[in-house]
């Protein structure tokens, strides 16, 4: 136990800790801009230094240890004066667009320099032409908003093991950017957005469909479909200052109705049916000594990660498109048919908590001369859009999804969260492989926020080994252990994004780890609620099998819901 | 010529597949396993061969190094070459390291049998001829001569002064020195004879870890490469850190502007910087060593890879270093030439080959440092300086100096001075002397203005403060540091106001970039600079505010980026800034409120006018001027369009009747 006075109050705090954390948790408020729980602490951004007694510089406290009998000073004038000139500094080369920047209410620059008092503009640059790299189909950066916090070279690197953007040149000229500073889309990013989430500034922004929608909707030839992805229902209300976690799936359809689109499907619905064909696929491979362990291909970013940077892993994994496609070729084919709608006047929207599902969009593999997905809009877009169209989220009344794809599962729903498609496709497996279901259906071990998390599962005296993993660095450790031999495991999930599509790259901005959690509570909340607990229970589903696939891995299956993946050659 | 390290006798065991552990002192002083006086007079015999004391032809030592090289010693050599091959005359060429004497680059001794080596200086390929056939003849008194270097064994030349009582030797203390110029530097044999490894024998047999950095620390040696740091503490840390690895490393990574005592060094006594680093790796427990060095220099690279490889060849560095468990390998790891790799923890990144940026400390590298494992960095001078405090006791190193400042100090002496060069100076010696006696003084008869030194985080020296001795300490009580070693003299031609641009250029170009006070704020110090020497063509009011509020400005984003900066680099970026204003506050506000420079060096607020009563209206200077800025009428007084004027200095040229004032 360590003892130290911060502003003239005793503290505690243990021994390693930094001073940062003893400090916020004291109450006091010390700003950072490249702080990020969790990360290595580079000390770059220096907002958070603080004076120590008998040292004579200012000490960065993010990165400083505590030591028994320290005496420390948040607020001197000294400090504030060093703090705002920080900010100033970092004005004197930004653009002066907040009038128009994405984000304006949520950028870290503007909140600390209202907060420091920033009122004139004291040093000046000649402003520089901006260079926004729009190749991504994904992301955008524009570079002259960066202020090279470094969080998303940090998050990119430590968080997802990609590495697709360092620090190029050196002083002023010094910028974050690809090998060689070509363009992302030919880099070996993966389009996962956790960069975004990272970014205090307007600088990693999504590239936005909200025009092409509002287009669409405008569009009377169009019928214009929206599907909501699982763990959309349990994020958008935080934006309206709900609790966190809160569960707003009543209303959300609401408000997509209000906007105007014409059919709302439920993603979670086509999770299910992923479960049917993922399962069955896992016991085919199981049975049939095909290729194991068998890898979850539902997260773009991680099919394109391993298309990168694992191509040995390809026959791995799972064929099944993700929910998302599915949803999209089943409704540009079979509902399309039945209602009469010629393809190319069918529109579909997806909702989704993920910047690469715009990526996973525009594969050529994905559609039948056109894309089976038209248009992504993250959950931020949802909410710019919900807010455009003048809509009061809060006070509208609660709806029901469309018909036949707005009925799901409980295990479809679990689908946002890390470990879910494991629990829904174990829940199935048991089902195929015994004919029953599992007594106790969930699995606690695959449950929770841990990065990597396994379970040995028996199923009729079947034993499968299943790994799950969130955050890409934590596959890699997978990964490399099934490539140095370990074959005690069958299934392995991945989802790119920390705790999963809850955590994903098109949530709200910042790397709220409680937010997160709550999230991931509501979803096991519905699960723990709601009777229809298993995919193959799904009555939407057994009818569109009986009506239209036939049977999971049959014939129309492969046409539709199935894919191919390609190695990818990037500089990394 | 026979290898010094070939058998004596058949008793003598020592041999190439299983080396002898106490060869280095056998060598020399041997035959130690068995008494023969024949053994022994025939190792005499060899070394005096090895040091080419007893040859049948004359000897010619040429000097080259990158500074000799630079200064033409290629082509003097090759003039060598060709004459002795013309005129039949057998001789050995020995090729040396700097001596430190760049101004009298290229040097040549010449040794004849029995006589004294005898040097010559700024010898070019036409001035070959003549002093060799000269020496020959006895003749030695022609130009260029320098000074002997004499021997007991040899015969002196009679009239002709000791080399090293040169001026710019006398007040010197060469003890890193030593070697650099009067050996050939990859020659082995000859660093042995001369004493070279005893050092790291007697420390391998004798020394405990503990005794070692205990007798370092006492010794007072501080960090030569700038920050001064106790070296045999630091060690400690790094000893007392338990750890399955430790590395040491050297930082050769030279980057001030105006510095070039490491790569000298390197060039010029390899042998001494494997010792040093041997010994440090030794003290600290490490079996890896790194020498970090930037690949702009390549003959040091060169040299030091050969040396390397000799040493490994004879079991000075591997495997069981003469049978006392202790092995090293020594890697050099090639700098891209960003100057922030010098800063310890960005230059461990770059080992690791990561991008070079400082991250924060604690841990400090002694704890974890390159691969997470204890390390420790010490420069290349603080290493040279090892096998002497080894061999001589850390008592002996104490006494020289001052109170907080032991031994030696190596300067690169440069700019306005008679005599540029490499110093080595026992400290506490005067700034002045180092200038005005062993420098010769400012030439041209201009006077003194500042000496600045320790690079872009020192400072400069103005003249009332010439006698600060140089010592950590003091040096800090006048704003400037002691650096790594570079020393510019400036006379009064010299606007100190481009002086501190220069430097923030340069400390601009090369922050990491990481932290933002250092990134942004020295860019912004930069720029006020730029606008106070610039004479912007649209001066709005709002630009005349910011000149005026310049020196503020920068004060205030001085003091914030000395504060809050992550590295050393950044902590001191502001010095040159602050250390001319102190001293020279009036040259910057000649350039703000007056918009002159004093010096006339900042050519954009020159002011050129013609004097009426001079000008007879010959037109050269209109026709000469590029921007037609001249008007006037033939055979009436011209006048200057100042605003169409580009200060280019053509009228100055042109006018036959000093006409054309400039101001």
């Amino acid at each position: 136990m360590i003892e130290l006075t911060i502003n003239n109050k005793k503290v505690t705090a243990s021994e390693n800790e930094m001073l940062l954390s003893v400090i916020r948790r004291e109450g006091f408020h010390v700003p950072t801009l490249c702080h990020v729980e969790g990360l290595t602490p580079t000390g770059a951004c220096r907002l958070c230094v603080v004076e120590i007694e008998g040292i004579r510089g200012l000490v960065p406290s993010c990165a400083y240890p505590v030591r028994n009998g320290m005496v420390v000073q948040t607020h001197s004038n000294r400090l504030i004066e060093a703090r705002k000139t920080i900010i100033e500094l970092l004005l004197g080369t930004h653009p002066d667009d907040c009038l128009y920047c994405t984000r304006r209410d949520t950028c870290e620059l503007l909140g600390l320099a209202e907060e420091l008092g920033v009122r004139e503009r004291r040093y000046k640059k000649q402003p520089q032409i901006p260079k926004i790299d729009v190749s991504s189909p994904a992301l955008m950066r524009d570079p002259a908003k960066c202020i090279l916090c470094g969080r998303c070279v940090r998050v990119c690197e430590e968080i997802q093991g990609v590495g697709a953007i360092d620090f190029i040149g050196r002083g002023s000229n010094c910028v974050v950017g690809t090998a060689f500073n070509e363009g992302l889309n030919i880099s070996s990013c993966v389009n996962c957005g956790q960069c975004i989430t990272a970014c205090p500034t307007g600088a990693l922004v999504e590239q936005k469909h909200i025009k092409r929608v509002l287009q669409a909707l405008n569009d009377p030839s169009k019928t214009v479909t929206v599907q909501h992805a699982p763990a959309v229902s349990v994020t958008l209300g935080e934006m309206f200052n709900l609790p966190s976690g809160t569960d707003v799936q009543g209303i959300m359809i609401s408000a997509l109705r209000e906007i105007g689109f014409d059919q709302v499907f439920d993603t979670s619905f086509s999770a299910d049916l992923t479960i049917m064909e993922e399962a069955s696929e896992l016991v085919h491979r199981i049975q049939n000594s095909g290729k194991l362990p068998m890898m979850t291909s539902c997260s773009p970013a991680w099919v394109k990660f391993v298309e990168t940077f694992y191509p040995q892993f390809l026959p791995n994994l799972s064929t099944c498109k993700s929910p998302m496609q599915m949803l999209g070729a089943v409704t540009k084919t079979w509902w399309a048919q039945k209602n009469n709608i010629p393809r190319e006047n069918i529109y579909n929207v997806a909702v989704m908590p993920c910047t690469a599902k715009k990526f996973e969009a525009t594969r050529p593999e994905m559609g039948d001369l056109t894309p089976d997905i038209d248009a992504v809009l993250t959950t931020r877009e949802l909410y710019e859009l919900i807010r455009m169209k003048g809509i009061r989220m809060t006070e509208l009344v609660p709806q029901f999804n469309d018909n036949p794809f707005g009925q799901r599962s409980t295990a479809g729903k679990l689908f946002g969260a890390t470990g879910g498609v494991m629990e829904a496709a174990v829940r199935t497996a048991y089902w195929l492989i015994t004919g029953k279901n599992l007594e106790t259906p969930v699995i606690p071990e695959v449950r929770d926020l841990a990065g990597v998390k396994e379970a040995h599962i028996e199923i009729d005296g079947l034993k499968i080994g299943v790994a799950v993993a969130s955050g890409l660095a934590n596959a890699r450790k997978i990964l490399d252990d099934i490539a140095l031999g370990r074959s005690d495991i069958q299934f392995v999930e991945i989802m790119s994004c920390p705790g999963g599509c809850i955590g994903g790259g098109g949530q709200p901005y910042g790397t709220d780890l409680d937010a997160v959690r709550s999230r991931m509570q509501s979803l096991y909340k519905i699960d723990r609620d709601e009777t229809v607990r298993f995919s193959h229970e799904n009555e939407s589903i057994k009818n569109l099998y009986t009506e239209f696939l036939g049977k999971p891995l049959g014939h129309e299956s492969h046409r539709l819901l199935h894919t191919d993946y390609y190695k990818r050659t990037v500089m990394k | 010529m026979t290898s010094l390290f070939e058998k004596c006798c058949e008793k003598c065991w020592h041999s190439e597949s299983k080396k002898c552990p106490d060869f280095i002192s056998c060598l020399t002083s041997g035959p130690l396993c068995h008494t023969n006086d024949a053994c022994k007079s025939h190792r005499d015999g060899k070394i005096a061969s090895s040091m080419l004391k007893k040859t049948s032809v004359p000897v010619i030592y040429m000097g080259l190094g990158t500074c000799g090289l630079g200064a033409g010693a290629g082509k003097t050599l090759g003039a060598l070459k060709e004459y002795l091959k013309e005129n039949n005359i057998e001789a050995i060429i020995r090729n040396v390291g700097c001596i430190g004497l760049c101004t009298l680059e290229p040097l040549m001794d010449i040794k004849l049998p029995g006589k004294a080596r005898i040097s010559f200086g700024n010898v070019m390929p036409k001035d070959v001829g003549p002093i060799i056939s000269g020496v020959m003849e006895g003749n030695v008194q022609l130009p260029g001569l320098v000074g002997q270097h004499i021997s007991d064994s040899d015969e002196k030349w009679e009239g002709v002064s000791l080399f090293f009582d040169h001026p710019f030797f006398r007040k010197q203390k060469r003890w890193v020195l030593q070697n650099c110029g009067m050996n050939d530097p990859v020659n082995i044999e000859e660093y042995i004879i001369g004493g070279g490894f005893k050092a790291l024998e007697k420390t391998l047999k004798s020394i405990t870890r503990k005794d070692l950095c205990d007798s370092i620390e006492k010794s007072g040696l501080r960090g030569r490469g700038g920050g001064g740091f106790p070296t045999g503490t630091k060690w400690k840390f790094a000893l007392n850190t338990p750890s399955d690895k430790k590395f040491m490393i050297c930082n050769a990574d030279e980057g001030d502007p105006g510095a070039f005592m490491d790569r000298a060094l390197i060039e010029g006594d390899p042998y001494r910087l494997i010792e040093g680093l041997a010994i440090a790796a030794y003290g600290i427990g490490a079996s890896t060593a790194y020498v970090y060095i930037r690949a702009e220099y390549p003959l040091a690279i060169e040299r030091l890879k050969e040396s390397i490889a000799k040493c490994e060849e004879l079991g000075i560095l591997g495997e069981n270093v003469f049978d006392s468990g202790f092995s090293l390998k020594i890697k050099i790891k090639m700098g891209a030439g960003a100057f922030v790799c010098g800063e310890e923890t960005a230059l461990m990144h770059s080992i690791e080959g990561k991008r070079g940026m400082p991250r924060p400390r604690p841990p400090f590298p002694a704890q974890s440092g390159l691969f997470g494992k204890p390390s420790i960095v010490n420069n290349v001078e603080t290493l040279a300086n090892l096998p002497s405090i080894v061999l001589n006791g850390h008592d002996w190193f104490a006494a020289t100096g001052t109170a907080s400042s032991k031994g030696t100090k190596v300067f690169a002496l440069s700019g306005n001075v008679n005599r540029t060069g490499l110093v080595e100076v026992e400290m506490g010696t005067k700034i002045s002397e180092i200038i005005n006696d062993i420098g010769g003084g400012i030439p041209d008869g201009k006077s003194f203005k500042a000496a600045q030194i320790g690079g872009p985080s020192g400072g400069c020296i103005p003249p009332q403060h010439m006698d600060i001795e140089v010592d950590y300490e003091s040096l800090k009580t006048v704003g400037a540091m002691m650096g790594s070693g570079g020393l510019v003299i400036m006379d009064e031609t010299a606007c100190m106001v481009d002086v501190a641009k220069f430097f923030m250029d340069f400390i601009q170009r090369e922050s990491c970039g990481k932290c933002i006070p250092c990134r942004q704020g020295t860019a912004r110090m930069l720029e006020i600079l730029e606008l106070i020497t610039s004479r912007p063509e649209n001066t709005d009011s709002m630009r005349a505010l910011e000149r005026f509020q310049g020196i503020i400005t920068m004060e205030r984003l001085a003091a914030v980026i000395q504060d809050t900066s992550l590295c050393g680099l950044g902590q001191t970026a502001p010095n040159p800034v602050l250390s001319t204003l102190k001293y020279f506050r009036d040259e910057y506000e000649a350039h703000i409120y007056e918009r002159r420079c004093p010096s006339g060096v900042c050519r954009d607020l020159l002011t050129f006018t013609i004097i009426e009563d001079k000008c007879t209206g010959c037109t050269l200077c209109a026709r000469k001027c590029p921007t037609q800025a001249i008007k006037g009428a033939v055979k009436s007084p011209h006048y200057i369009i100042t605003e169409k004027c580009i200060r280019c200095g053509a009228c100055v040229e042109s006018c036959r009747f000093n006409a054309i004032e400039v101001k």
